[in-house]
Order: C-alpha cells, then sequence, then structure tokens
C-alpha cells in the first residue's frame, strides 16, 4: 500500500513540474501568473486536446470571480492536475480524424478542393479564423493539384503533434 | 404517409448536420492543439535568444566595472608613466574645431590611383546621398577620406543641436519613427521586391526619425552610418536622430562594430574610430513630436526629468561610454587613492543606482566584492604592466595627475545624476509590475512599470513614450495602456524568420499607422512550421554552444549529483543542474528533448551527452588545458573586448606579452587561477604565423565553436512531436 503511494505522489510530483515548466514559459513576469488568453496554449501543449467549448468551462474554473485577465498558477495547478490524472481532453487518433475529413468527402475521392474546406472549417463547429485557415491551407493544400490529400495531410501532422 | 417519410427525411438532414458538426469541432481541437504546440517551440526559441543576448550584455557590463575596479587601485604615477589601462580610458577631449581638423587632416589622405568607390563633396546634396546609398547597394567601398570627412561635417552640425530634438507635424506632414536597423532596410530592398512595404528615403517630405542602434549587428553598419549621416547632412530638418546604446565604444568592442572599421580601413581605422566616438557623444538623447509624444532609444525611470537633461553637456556626460560611470580620481594628502564607485550600480540589493560620494577620511566600500586577495595579485600585476608596457602612442595624452598637481576634487552628486538620466534613457525596459528598479539583467539603466509611466508621461504633458531596444516578434508591442510603444525594425534579427520589423508613421492626428514586414521572400513562402522549425534549430545551436563551453562546471555539478556514480541522473536533477550553471532562466524540461537525444527509464547518461554536444576544437585538449580551453570559450567576447584595447595601435596583432597580460586580467576577473605554463602553451600554438604575434582576428576564428554534428532537414520530424512533455 505504502508503495503505491509512493508512486501515486512521485507521479502527481512528475505532472506538477510538467504543468509547473509550460506555465512558467508563459509566465513574462516571473510572478506565477499567465494572461487568460494563453491558457489555452499551455494546457495543449501539456498533451490535451479540448474543444473551445471543454476550454471555457475549464476557465470558469480557474478564473476569479472577478476577471482580472490573469491567471494565477495556484487556481491552474489542482484543475489541471487533475485534468491531466483523468487523462481528459485525450488526443484524437489519426483514423477518428480521417473519419472527419471523410465526412466532408461524402464520395470518397480520397481529397477535398480547398474552398470546401474553407467553407466547412469557417461555418461549422468552432469557426477558424481567417488567420487560422490561411496556415491550415498553406501546410495542407498539395501546391501542384491544388488539392487536400487529406490522409497525407493527416499522416504528416500526426507524427509531428501526437 | 406524407408525414411519415417527411419527418425521416428531417431526421436525417439534423444527423447529418450534427455529423458536420461534430466532425468540424473534431479537426478544430486537433488543429488548435497543433499550433499551440507551435507557439510553445516559439516561444522557447525566442527566449533563448533573448536570455543569451542579454547575459552577453551583463558580461559586458561585468567586465566593464572590473576595468573600473582596477582603476580605483592604482597608486598615482608620474607623467613620465604610461599605464596600460588608464591610457585606454582617459582621452583627452579634442573640442576645437580646428584642433580636431588638424588632427584628422583628412587634406592630405589622398585617394589612390584605382580609387572606384563613390566621391563626395561637401555641401551634400540629395543627389550626393542617394547616390552614396546606390554606391553600397553594390558594395563598393567608401574612401576612409570621405569617412572621416562626412564625420567631421556631422560632428559640426549635431554640436548645434539640443540634446532633446524638437519636431512637429505641421504642414500635414506624416513623420516616420523607426527602432533599430531601419536603415538596413531602407537601402537592402529594392523597391521592385516589396514597393508596399518600401517607406522611401528621407526628404523634405518625408521627416524620419531615427531611434538609436544604427550599428553592431550585421556586416554593413560603417556603411549604414555614412548613409544615416549623410541624410542628416542633406535634411537637417527632416531626419532626426536618437542616440542608442549601441552608439557607444566599449559596446562597440564587444559587439562586432570596431573590429569591422579596422577590417575595412586598415590604415585610417584607428582615427575614423575616435572620431565615430565624438560624434556617437553628440548626438542627441531624445524627440518629442508635437510636445505630446516622447522617443527614446530604452526607457525612463522614476527620476528621469527632461528639463534636466535638456540642460547637461551630453557630449560631456557620456564622452566614451554610457557604460563607464563618471568618477574622478581623489588623492589624499597621503598620495594614496581611496577606493569608491566602481560599477554602473548595478547591485541587487540596493535600489538607488546613484552611489554615495566619496567622503574623505572614510572608507567608503566598493559595491562590487572583489577579495582582498585578488586585488592584491591584481596591483602586483598591475605593476609589472606598467613596467612592461611603454606605449609611445602619442596621441594619447594621459590624464593621470602629476605629482605636482595637488589638485583635489570629488565626484559630484551632480554629475553622477545627470550621467544616471542619460543610462536610463538608453538601458531601460518597460515590465508589467508596478515599480522602478535595476535593470540588472542588462547591466544598466532600469525595469519600469505602468506607474513611472503614467508619473513620468504626466509631469512632462505626454501622450505616448514610444521607444526601441528590445526585439519584438511583430516588430511593434504596446505596453502600459497603450502607453509605452516597441518599435523595432530589424527584422530576422536573431535569425531568418524569427520576427518582423516595423516602423510607425504618424501624421498630426498622432494615430501611430504601423507597416510590418519580414525581409527575406523565401520567408514567406514559409509554412509557420517551417519557419518556427529553422529558427529553433539556430536557437538550438547557439544554446549547444554554451553548454559546450561551460562542460568543466556541468561535468562538476553533475557527478556531485550522480550519488550512485554510475553515470547517469534523473532528468529533473539534469534541468535543475544545467540551471543552476547556466543561469539562463529557460525551461529545461521542455527543451530537454532537443538537447538531450536519449533517454533511459528517465535517466540520461551525461558523459555521453557531453560527446553528443560534440564541437570540434582547434586545439587538442589535455588535462591541463582543459579548463583554459573552456575559460577560453566562454569568454570568448570578454577576450576579444580586451585583446582590442590592449591593441593600441590597432594593427591587430598583439605580442606574446600582452597575450598573457590579457589572461592575466582575465583570471583576475574572473578569479580563477591560470598557470603561465598553460597560457604559454596556448600562445605558441595559436601563433599561427610562427612570428611571434598573435592575430587577434585568426585567434577568434580559430575558437569560434564548430558544431561537428549539423542537424539537416531529415531530423526536423525530430523537432516536432517529442516536444510535448510525455
Amino acid at each position: 500500500m505504502a508503495e503505491e503511494r509512493e508512486i501515486a505522489e512521485a507521479m502527481i510530483s512528475e505532472i506538477h513540474k510538467k504543468i509547473t515548466d509550460a506555465f512558467d514559459v508563459f509566465d513574462h513576469e516571473y510572478n506565477k501568473t499567465v494572461d487568460v488568453r494563453e491558457i489555452g496554449t499551455i494546457i495543449r501543449s501539456l498533451g490535451c486536446c479540448p474543444s473551445e467549448g471543454e476550454l471555457h468551462d475549464i476557465l470558469a474554473e480557474i478564473e476569479d470571480e472577478e476577471p482580472t485577465g490573469y491567471i494565477n498558477f495556484d487556481r491552474f495547478l489542482p484543475t489541471m492536475t487533475k485534468v491531466l490524472m483523468e487523462r481528459r481532453y485525450r488526443p484524437i487518433p489519426e483514423d477518428v480524424l480521417l473519419q472527419a475529413f471523410e465526412v466532408l468527402d461524402q464520395e470518397k475521392k480520397g481529397y477535398l478542393m480547398p474552398e470546401q474546406l474553407t467553407k466547412f472549417m469557417s461555418e461549422e463547429g468552432e469557426p477558424f479564423t481567417q488567420e487560422e485557415m490561411e496556415e491550415m491551407l498553406s501546410a495542407a493544400v498539395d501546391p501542384d493539384k491544388n488539392v487536400i490529400l487529406y490522409k497525407d495531410y493527416v499522416t504528416m501532422m500526426a507524427v509531428e503533434a501526437p | 404517409m406524407g408525414c411519415g417519410s417527411s419527418t425521416t427525411t428531417v431526421d436525417y438532414s439534423l444527423k447529418k448536420s450534427e455529423r458536420a458538426m461534430k466532425a468540424a469541432i473534431l479537426i478544430q481541437r486537433w488543429y488548435r492543439r497543433y499550433t499551440a504546440h507551435l507557439e510553445v517551440r516559439r516561444r522557447c526559441t525566442w527566449t533563448i535568444f533573448q536570455s543569451i543576448e542579454y547575459s552577453g550584455e551583463q558580461d559586458q557590463i561585468k567586465l566593464y566595472n572590473f576595468f573600473s575596479s582596477l582603476m580605483d587601485h592604482f597608486t598615482p604615477s608620474n607623467t613620465k608613466e604610461r599605464d596600460l589601462i588608464t591610457s585606454i580610458f582617459s582621452e583627452k577631449e579634442i573640442n576645437e574645431e580646428m584642433e580636431l581638423e588638424k588632427y584628422y587632416d583628412f587634406e592630405n589622405i589622398h585617394l589612390s590611383e584605382g580609387y572606384k568607390g563613390p566621391h563626395l563633396c561637401f555641401p551634400l546634396t540629395a543627389s550626393h546621398a542617394a547616390a552614396l546609398v546606390e554606391a553600397f547597394r553594390h558594395k563598393q567601398h567608401l574612401h576612409a577620406r570621405y569617412v572621416l570627412q562626412l564625420l567631421l561635417e556631422t560632428w559640426k552640425l549635431l554640436k548645434l543641436m539640443p540634446n532633446i530634438n524638437r519636431v512637429s507635424t505641421c504642414y500635414n506632414k506624416e513623420i516616420t519613427v523607426c527602432g533599430e536597423q531601419m536603415i538596413t532596410f531602407i537601402y537592402c530592398i529594392s523597391l521592385k521586391i516589396c514597393p508596399s512595404w518600401h517607406n522611401g528615403l528621407p526628404s523634405v517630405e518625408k521627416p524620419y526619425i531615427f531611434n538609436g542602434d544604427y550599428v553592431d549587428r550585421g556586416k554593413d553598419s560603417i556603411e549604414i552610418l555614412m548613409i544615416l549621416f549623410a541624410f542628416l547632412l542633406v535634411y537637417p530638418n527632416q531626419v532626426h536622430l536618437n542616440r542608442g546604446n549601441h552608439e557607444d565604444y566599449i559596446v562597440n568592442l564587444r559587439y562586432g562594430f570596431t573590429k569591422e572599421v579596422m577590417q575595412k580601413y586598415k590604415v585610417h581605422g584607428k582615427k575614423i574610430l575616435r572620431l565615430l566616438q565624438i560624434v556617437f557623444s553628440w548626438l542627441p538623447l531624445a524627440t518629442i513630436i508635437d510636445q505630446k509624444i516622447l522617443i527614446i532609444h530604452g526607457g525612463i525611470s522614476r527620476s528621469t526629468d527632461l528639463d534636466v537633461i535638456a540642460t547637461i553637456d551630453r557630449h560631456k556626460v557620456c564622452y566614451v561610454s554610457a557604460v563607464k560611470q563618471p568618477k574622478r580620481r581623489k588623492t589624499t594628502r597621503q598620495g594614496q587613492r581611496q577606493p569608491g564607485e566602481c560599477c554602473c550600480g548595478i547591485n541587487r540589493n540596493d535600489s538607488s543606482p546613484v552611489p554615495s560620494t566619496y567622503r574623505s577620511g572614510s572608507d567608503s566600500r566598493p559595491l562590487n566584492s572583489i577579495s582582498k586577495g585578488v586585488r592584491l595579485s591584481v596591483d602586483k600585476e598591475l605593476e609589472r604592466c606598467r613596467k612592461q608596457v611603454g606605449l609611445s602612442d602619442d596621441t594619447r595624452v594621459s590624464l593621470l595627475l602629476s605629482e605636482s598637481d595637488t589638485e583635489q576634487y570629488e565626484a559630484s552628486e551632480l554629475e553622477n545624476a545627470e550621467w544616471k538620466q542619460v543610462v536610463d534613457i538608453l538601458w531601460s525596459d518597460p515590465v508589467n509590475q508596478e515599480g522602478c528598479i535595476p535593470n540588472v539583467v542588462r547591466g544598466g539603466g532600469c525595469y519600469f512599470g505602468p506607474d513611472v509611466t503614467k508619473e513620468v508621461l504626466e509631469k512632462h504633458n505626454f501622450q505616448l513614450l514610444i521607444r526601441s531596444h528590445e526585439c519584438k516578434q511583430d516588430g511593434y508591442e504596446f505596453c502600459h495602456n497603450r502607453k509605452v510603444l516597441t518599435i523595432f525594425s530589424a527584422s530576422n534579427y536573431y535569425e531568418e524568420g524569427s520576427n518582423r520589423g516595423a516602423y510607425v508613421r504618424m501624421g498630426p492626428d498622432l494615430i501611430p499607422h504601423f507597416v510590418q514586414y519580414q525581409s527575406s521572400k523565401t520567408t514567406r513562402k514559409l509554412t509557420m512550421r517551417q519557419r518556427v522549425s529553422r529558427v529553433e534549430r539556430s536557437a538550438i545551436r547557439d544554446l549547444r554552444e554554451q553548454l559546450f563551453a561551460h562542460r568543466c562546471d556541468l561535468l562538476r555539478a553533475f557527478e556531485q549529483c550522480d550519488k550512485t556514480k554510475k553515470g547517469k541522473i534523473s532528468l529533473n536533477d539534469w534541468a535543475n543542474t544545467v540551471e543552476s550553471v547556466m543561469q539562463l532562466g529557460l525551461p529545461w524540461r521542455i527543451l530537454r528533448s532537443q538537447l538531450v537525444p536519449n533517454t533511459t527509464d528517465g535517466h540520461i547518461d551525461y558523459q555521453a551527452w557531453f560527446e553528443h554536444l560534440a564541437i570540434e576544437q582547434p586545439i587538442k585538449e589535455t588535462p591541463q588545458s582543459s579548463s583554459l580551453l573552456e575559460t577560453l570559450y566562454r569568454n570568448r567576447s570578454n577576450l576579444e573586448t580586451i585583446f582590442r584595447l590592449i591593441d593600441s595601435d590597432s594593427s591587430g596583432l598583439i605580442s606574446f606579452e600582452e597575450f598573457r597580460q590579457t589572461w592575466k586580467l582575465l583570471s583576475s576577473h574572473l578569479n580563477t587561477e591560470i598557470s603561465d605554463q598553460a597560457i604559454s602553451d596556448l600562445a605558441r600554438s595559436i601563433d599561427f604565423n610562427k612570428d611571434g604575434n598573435i592575430d587577434i582576428n585568426e585567434f577568434m576564428e580559430a575558437f569560434r565553436l564548430v558544431d561537428r554534428n549539423p542537424r539537416c532537414p531529415k531530423h526536423a520530424l525530430h523537432y516536432f512531436g517529442s516536444f510535448c512533455l510525455t
């Protein structure tokens, strides 16, 4: 039992360190606060893949009653620890992602037109900003054929961001 | 019937749009996580570059403090003795125009027969200036004679200017304000490539304010200066220059401008540098637009008072260097020197950088703590230096007090206060925390908070402070409730793709309009991922160099940590140890995957890691020489600074003896022991020409760290996902 507890404690300690490091990257003033707009980036860099809605929920938990625009580390740590311990918002497996693309590609051609993807991403779900859209297209569009070979794209991106 | 089928249809279409929404969210979630990763990498890379840069600046100041403290321990010598360090610091001011012209005597500098570079004749016209820009674009070389002449004319003009330029936006003119190196951009980019970015050359219709730091980056600093000064001479009412912290002799020694001038102008370089010192000291300190906007290079402090700044003798207050604090030597009746203030006033525990004055009879402690032992050995060494070095350079006039000179005077509080006003303006940085504390990272100026900004701006009735001094990702950034604007005009400052540059235009409404750019054609076609990777590779390379240069200390520290003596330590210990040695304040755990390729169950084999860092060295390392070599790598910049100071005739060569003296000085500064034998061996091995002299440039080149394992593109994937903290 004691050993189990030790292992659990060690795990929590590791998690705490990871959270601290990620937080510190954005703590520009070295005073254990970060701009609330960076919280999404921090959480995602810790391996989580929440939707904007889910992010909003997390924020509601950690923000002060009177939002100051800053998040304190001591509010962030316990919530984030729980998120990591419970393995919430896990990344999406490659095959599930492919299926999502196939929703668009009804004819199962294997590729999408940039306009199609743009319309979809900018209108459905939690829409992309123009910047996000442009950035995605710049990497996704095959320059020769001017289409998005989404299977290749997913494969390429999946290696980079497991 | 009808109802039944329509319900099914409706159901199906609902399901479909719900599916679409779910799919969209999935893709969006996934994509946003990916970009978050990129953002973290980019941020880390930035931190690496910045911390290495600032720690270099801090190093510089520490070195200078050391020199200052050395000076304090001189015993007075007679006028015949030339003193190595003193002659570096004391230059007789040649302020009279006639004297200057006679000294520089460019009339007698004849152009060689084959000179194909541009010709200047004074007074300069706009077409001369434009032709100069074209000539430099075609990589032509401006003759020393013209350089000196141009500098002299610039000096004459600057002398007439007040400390603070006042500019107006009447006549519906738009004023352009640029930070670092805007001039490079102007002359590098041809109109064909980026017509929308190009703001055009200065003219009567196009006034400019340049906010300092014209030199020390890139290889064309002297050409940039020439263009800048040429336009200043042609349009003195439309071109306004502020002094930056790099318009400073001591800073230039370290950061490469001095070297550049000496390489391009072998015969007259020294004269050019001296005249530049004078010109820099006459650069105005601030510019005000419409009495509403203050433009200075660095920042402010709580004590910043423009009325005081307006009245000081700017060329005297910071004659040679803003880095050097003014002091006068004080001799007591016994002829003994008093120890005194010896640093730029930076002390973590001391919140008021203004030093105390000398008090006769009492012992004022220096803020640096230099152990008594070191001081004594330094004294001995200086004695020896003085005996050996007989400088016969008659252009240097020592300000040493002769025995017959019994005048006593003190460093005045007023002088120090004035000096602090200027240093604060050139070196300070804004932070989000309230208050005003010494800027220990840079080593000069302050960190000032929003309250200080509010106070100072209100005091002078300003609405905005525009400054430069810090590189910004997007070229510009507001802070302090949009009361402070940082404008940084050098794109790709750290590396190709690292940041954009920006400048700002304002009309009579004083509303800033920004223009951002990135000056490389190829960068625009790269995806964000590729840009981040490229800059990151460069940062990691720099960081590995730093790590390698500290490996003896790191090894020692690892060994202390390694209780089992198996050659392995935990990741956690690795991160903590590295930070305690390097003191760079970097997120080591996040960077670990890029610095340490192999780990076995959470542990790092540190010996193997050093081998992996693999830097090729020009000299075989022996147990005796290893710590010497490491000191060398780590202090390359300091060494170079000292070399160039010693190289009094600017020949680029120093003798073995001078080399040895340099090492002695450096080891005192660093409080380490370096054996004579090791130094002699090193000296002999780097006498590449075998003529008893060491070529400074060859020496510095030889010890530029060469990375044996450059990362090639196929490893780029390595940098991707493994960035995650799992």
